[in-house]
């Protein structure tokens, strides 16, 4: 009985540790007061307001959701290719090909960050959305490929011989029989992909002009010039739409999953 | 006979590893065969070669005089079944049976027809709408089955469809698909390890050993006369003593034990007079007295022991030279151990095989 008190104590003084930083930020969001700090003198929702409205604030979101959109889309299909190549147990480098798909993970931001500037500068793409979202999907695509990898390593190889012997050419037997089996890691991948890029700064820093500041740029770049709790509005909008989509995948996916794998009866 | 299927010299290697090695093989039109052996013996790999999932090293396969080597497997026409029944998991069952008719651009009409006339063949029609994962399994090798007929494919490939079911649901399968073989007059070339099951099913059974068919006949050929000393020992139960032919008069020939027995059995061509070979004496044809006999083969043995297996009684003898196993009906009285006792057989009853 004790051990299990011990236990118990231990996990949720994890958890707190984990999660204090958000217990302290998430109530500035809604204070009365111009600083960032404790005491709240009042509640109030004038830092949403000023999110929503004030040019800066909006353009960054909206740039976020640009910036993010592109990169869960190029990201997710050129990941899922990469791991739909990486399956091929023809392909001889596999393995150094697989580690070299999750380099991005691990090379430090600000070393990608310096070559991709190099780089995108030589074909005129710094300052652009373009260059911003192919920054974004080189440090996204690790994540769709783990996630991808994992789910097409749970098909059965003979399912997909099946339907080819049933009559299916190659890219039938990928959009009837592998992409929907994977679908829930390619789900997973995106939302990754999306979160990866919401919440990129330093690659941001490197590539994008003044016209492509996203909401992680602004809030990064407003801390150092006016200490507003506009900030902590903005991390609550962050935390309050990764819970939401952390929320949407959850459900689609045990959808998908009830549809591939009900429960015995 | 008719050749419909046709492997021509077919070599298989996996690397340096050779799995299939100069192999020829013919099957006929409605033929029920099956490709029987010990794991790696390029069973498998030959039925994986000709569904198309593998390509052969050298060599050709030709179906209806035609050579399919170069044809992928989606447009190969040949309605496979795997041990695994690999049934899409995201389909239910009923759309796991449409599909095949679907890649064929049949109409929805004519589809629904079929996957319910297929449905009736393999007595599922209730459960069209359930997902293969709320099936039990021998439901689902029975959708697997349904969805590789339905098509009507040139061949049927089967590879140890029955291998996952316990033995009662195997065995009503192997007469399930044994009569939809004849009813339907499918081709059918099934892949298994297991004896019986090949002799069961089977029109002819072809005997692998290393890449190589060490025989391939009826059940009763393969059984009764086994050409080698691995065919004989993989199928049945056997008992091998090896001897050397003093003589060889038309189908018979007269064999010398180690013990100084003479033996009289039947054999087969390219056996000399002279040669060490061995003789397979199968376990049920030896009969046990404690007389001797008027048979014409008599060995001299002690039973060391005998244990009753409720359909037969199976005793184990031993003289100076050899063991012997024999299986008696359940009439058999009991030996106790240490009772001398005749083992009578016939000439037919053994056979001689070249080591």
């Amino acid at each position: 009985m004790p051990m299990k008190i011990a236990k118990l104590t231990f996990a949720l003084l994890t958890i707190l540790f984990l999660v204090a930083p958000l217990i302290a930020i998430l109530p500035l969001a809604f204070t009365s007061s111009v600083i960032l700090t404790y005491p709240i003198p009042s509640w109030s929702l004038r830092w949403f307001e000023e999110l929503f409205f004030a040019d800066a604030w909006r353009r960054a979101i909206i740039n976020s959701l640009i910036i993010g959109t592109g990169t869960t889309l190029l990201a997710t299909v050129l990941g899922t290719a990469a791991s739909l190549g990486l399956r091929n147990r023809l392909f001889f480098f596999r393995g150094s090909m697989r580690t070299l798909f999750l380099l991005p993970m691990v090379v430090p931001a600000v070393v990608l960050g310096v070559g991709m500037q190099v780089l995108l500068a030589r074909f005129g793409l710094i300052n652009s959305y373009a260059g911003v979202i192919i920054a974004h999907t080189v440090v996204a695509i690790p994540f769709v490929v783990v996630s991808v990898t994992g789910a097409l390593a749970g098909i059965d190889e003979r399912v997909e011989l099946a339907a080819q012997s049933l009559g299916a050419a190659p890219v039938t037997v990928f959009r009837r029989v592998t992409l929907p089996l994977a679908m829930p890691g390619v789900l997973s991948g995106a939302v990754l992909a999306f979160a990866t890029s919401l919440d990129e700064v330093v690659l941001t820093l490197f590539v994008a002009g003044p016209n492509q500041r996203t909401l992680a740029r602004q809030m990064f770049s407003s801390i150092r010039e006016n200490i507003s709790p506009a900030i902590a509005a903005a991390a609550f909008l962050f935390i309050a739409a990764t819970i939401l989509i952390g929320l949407v995948v959850v459900l689609s996916r045990s959808m998908l999953e009830r549809r591939t794998r009900p429960a015995a009866s | 006979m008719a050749e419909f299927i046709k492997f021509d010299r077919i070599t298989k290697f996996y690397g340096p590893l050779c799995v299939v090695e100069n192999l020829d093989l013919s099957i006929a039109k409605g033929e029920f065969v099956s490709l029987l052996g010990p794991s790696g013996s390029g069973k498998t790999t030959l039925l994986m070669m000709l569904a198309g999932f593998e390509q052969a090293t050298s060599g050709k396969i030709l179906l209806d005089g035609a050579a399919i080597n170069d044809v992928p497997t989606h447009k190969r026409d040949m309605g496979v079944v795997f041990q695994s029944y690999a049934l899409f998991p995201h389909m239910t069952v009923g759309e796991n049976i449409a599909f095949p008719l679907q890649m064929r651009g049949i109409d929805k009409a004519e589809t629904a027809a079929r996957v319910k006339q297929a449905l009736d063949m393999v007595q599922l029609s209730t459960l069209a709408d359930r997902r293969p994962s709320q099936l039990s399994g021998g439901q689902q090798q029975r959708v697997a089955l349904a969805r590789a007929l339905v098509f009507e494919p040139r061949v049927v490939l089967m590879d140890e469809p029955l291998g996952a079911l316990d033995k009662q649901l195997r065995e009503q399968m192997q007469l399930d698909i044994r009569e939809l073989h004849r009813r339907l007059g499918l081709t059918i070339v099934f892949v298994t390890h297991d004896q019986s099951e090949a002799l069961t099913m089977s029109d002819r059974v072809a005997v692998f050993n290393k890449g190589k068919i060490e025989q391939i006949g009826t059940p009763r050929q393969v059984y009764d006369e086994p050409a080698t000393r691995f065919v004989a020992e993989f199928i049945g139960e056997t008992n091998l003593v090896e001897g050397v032919v003093e003589a060889i008069e038309g189908r018979e020939a007269t064999v010398r034990l180690p013990n100084g027995a003479q033996i009289v059995s039947a054999v087969s061509d390219g056996v000399a007079a002279g040669q060490g070979v061995y003789l397979s004496i199968r376990p049920e044809r030896i009969d046990l007295a404690e007389a001797r006999g008027a048979a014409r083969n008599v060995l001299e043995t002690e039973v060391t022991d005998s244990v009753y297996q409720g359909d037969h009684l199976r005793v184990q003898l031993q003289n100076e030279a050899y063991p012997l196993i024999a299986k008696l009906g359940r009439r058999s009285r009991e030996f106790a151990p240490g009772t001398k006792v005749f083992a009578a057989f016939s000439a037919g009853d053994c056979r001689v095989i070249a080591p």
